[in-house]
């Protein structure tokens, strides 16, 4: 067995951004990346778009190919997964009975999507891996009925590539309106819209009863037809791991600011984690998003290197549907009052302050990336407490990198 | 063979920012420095193809819209992950007002 060195389980983005991680600040010891699939770490944001839409078979986006893995000397374990922790003995051992010794241990298992349970439940497909976006792409053939449970990112990403393959399309979704949590209703209405006049059926506050062979059935009767459910309700972090190893959790696996578990030796980063937020008084918050499973990836690796680098990094996550691309900084629904800020092709940013007008959140949409550069600037503002005048925020000519430089000076 | 071709004039792109330039089919970004060079690269990211650019110029960093992969537009350097390929750079000058840059090989 070679050394006991850093062991990082799950081969998703948090995984891969660890090893990388690990030997930009030095790290010469052994890294081992345990992942329960047999592919290499690939990216998972094209799954819902690219991977059903393109014309040819998609071929995964890799995070790290062999060549990288070489250079970067980590040995990669795939296709068996850590079935339990022994902290005493600072092991971790594998479906197929090997046994890891560890220094540090990162736990990045990501998270589990969420299963209905009404009869029927069994012919939901469900989307989190590679192998569910080939088995959905070959579904969604064109005039297929397509019922989508669920008005959240999966479900309308998925709504809107079956649109494009040519399916007729129900989004069932149980809350008053789409993307109820953590998006503005002003920006939900504008993704409703879009997805309405691609041909797109939404159906909300409504409830599914059960599932027949061939439709949908709600709570008010209503048989939605359908060749092809998807299921697509929120996922739950993969605490079970951290659970048998006794490790405190709390919405997630529950670290401090340094992402630092209940046990000083195992760090946990991306969809599982769950942290105490600086920026936004310490609430504990947990988030399923790409560039939080990166970003938290770099701060777990420099501290299981001894570093205290405490993460408060700007929550920041975007959506892609149709020709429409939506991105959310910070905490919106924190904002008393939301400052519009418009922008050209009709896409505009929604500015969130709180009663003290602190920026605490901004959200925008429109095609492309015509909202990307005034997100980031704003995501900048949101990290250095700023309080702006909402009539620069309003005035589209105004240029926030003006306030990002003078803030940057104190 | 050096092949210049004209983008825009020198004011068209304010300091420390950046705009999309198309030529036949390639896509290129046009950058205007804090102490007021021009530089050129190719448009597109080398990470996942996104216009760069639509991103966002501090000092002499562009950083992708979408996934915030950071280059030197002086010298195309990738910051590190997720950009680990090199921007591809062309040479540019001003005359007259214009900027221009150099696509031949």
């Amino acid at each position: 067995m070679p050394e006991a060195g850093m062991v990082i389980v799950g081969g998703g983005k948090a995984g891969a951004r660890a090893i990388v991680a690990l030997r930009e600040n030095g790290w010469a010891g052994s890294i081992t990346l345990v992942c329960d699939e047999v592919l290499l770490p690939y990216d998972r944001p094209p799954l819902s778009k690219a991977a059903i839409t393109d014309e040819a078979e998609h071929e995964p986006s890799y995070l790290l190919d062999d060549g990288m893995i070489a250079s970067l000397d980590a040995r990669l374990l795939s296709g068996a997964a850590a079935i339990s922790i022994d902290r005493n003995q600072k092991t971790v051992t594998l479906a197929n009975g090997v046994s890891i010794s560890y220094d540090r241990l990162l736990l990045a298992p990501g998270a589990e999507p969420r299963r209905l349970t009404q009869p029927g439940a069994e012919r939901a497909l469900m989307l989190r891996d590679l192998a569910d976006a080939k088995t959905i792409r070959q579904v969604f053939t064109p005039s297929a009925s397509v019922a989508i449970i669920g008005g959240g990112f999966i479900g309308l990403e998925l709504a809107a590539s079956a649109t494009k393959r040519g399916c007729s399309v129900t989004v069932i979704e149980a809350q008053p309106r789409i993307l109820m949590r953590g998006v503005p209703e002003e920006i939900s209405r504008v993704v409703a819209q879009r997805h309405k006049a691609a041909g797109c059926t939404i159906l909300v506050a409504t409830s599914v009863e059960r599932i027949s062979s061939k439709s949908v059935i709600l709570s008010d009767g209503t048989d939605v037809a359908a060749d092809v459910v998807i299921a697509g309700i929120g996922a739950s972090p993969r605490t079970g791991l951290a659970e048998q190893a006794g490790l405190a959790t709390d919405n997630g696996i529950a670290c401090n600011a340094l992402l630092q578990t209940s046990d000083p030796f195992v760090f946990a980063a991306g969809d599982c984690c769950s942290f105490p937020h600086a920026t936004f008084g310490n609430t504990r918050m947990r988030f399923e998003a790409w560039r939080n499973a990166s970003d938290q990836a770099i701060v777990a690796a420099e501290n299981m290197l001894g570093g205290e680098r405490s993460y408060d990094v700007v929550p920041w996550f975007w959506s892609d549907q149709f020709d429409l691309t939506l991105q959310i900084a910070g905490q919106p629904h924190l904002g008393t009052t939301a400052v519009r800020r418009p922008m050209k092709d009709n896409a505009f940013i929604l500015c969130h302050m709180d009663a003290d007008g602190r920026l605490v959140g901004a959200s925008g949409i429109g095609p492309g990336n015509a909202i990307a550069r005034d997100i980031r600037l704003l995501e900048m503002l949101i990290g250095k407490w700023a309080t702006p005048d909402p009539s620069s925020l309003a005035d589209a000519s105004f240029q926030l990198k003006s306030l990002v430089r003078s803030l940057a000076t104190i | 063979m050096s092949q210049w071709i004209e983008v825009c004039a020198v004011d068209d792109i304010d300091e420390e920012d950046v705009m999309k330039f198309d030529h036949k089919g390639q896509t290129f970004a046009i950058y205007h420095s804090p102490d007021n060079k021009f530089y050129a690269t190719d448009g597109l990211c080398t990470h996942e193809k996104v216009h760069l650019a639509d991103g966002l110029v501090m000092d002499h960093i562009i950083e992708c819209p979408k996934h915030n992969g950071r280059f030197d537009y002086r010298n195309g350097a990738a910051k590190g992950a997720p950009a680990c390929v090199n921007l591809k750079t062309y040479p540019t000058k001003t005359e007259s007002g214009k900027v221009l840059i150099d696509i031949g090989q």
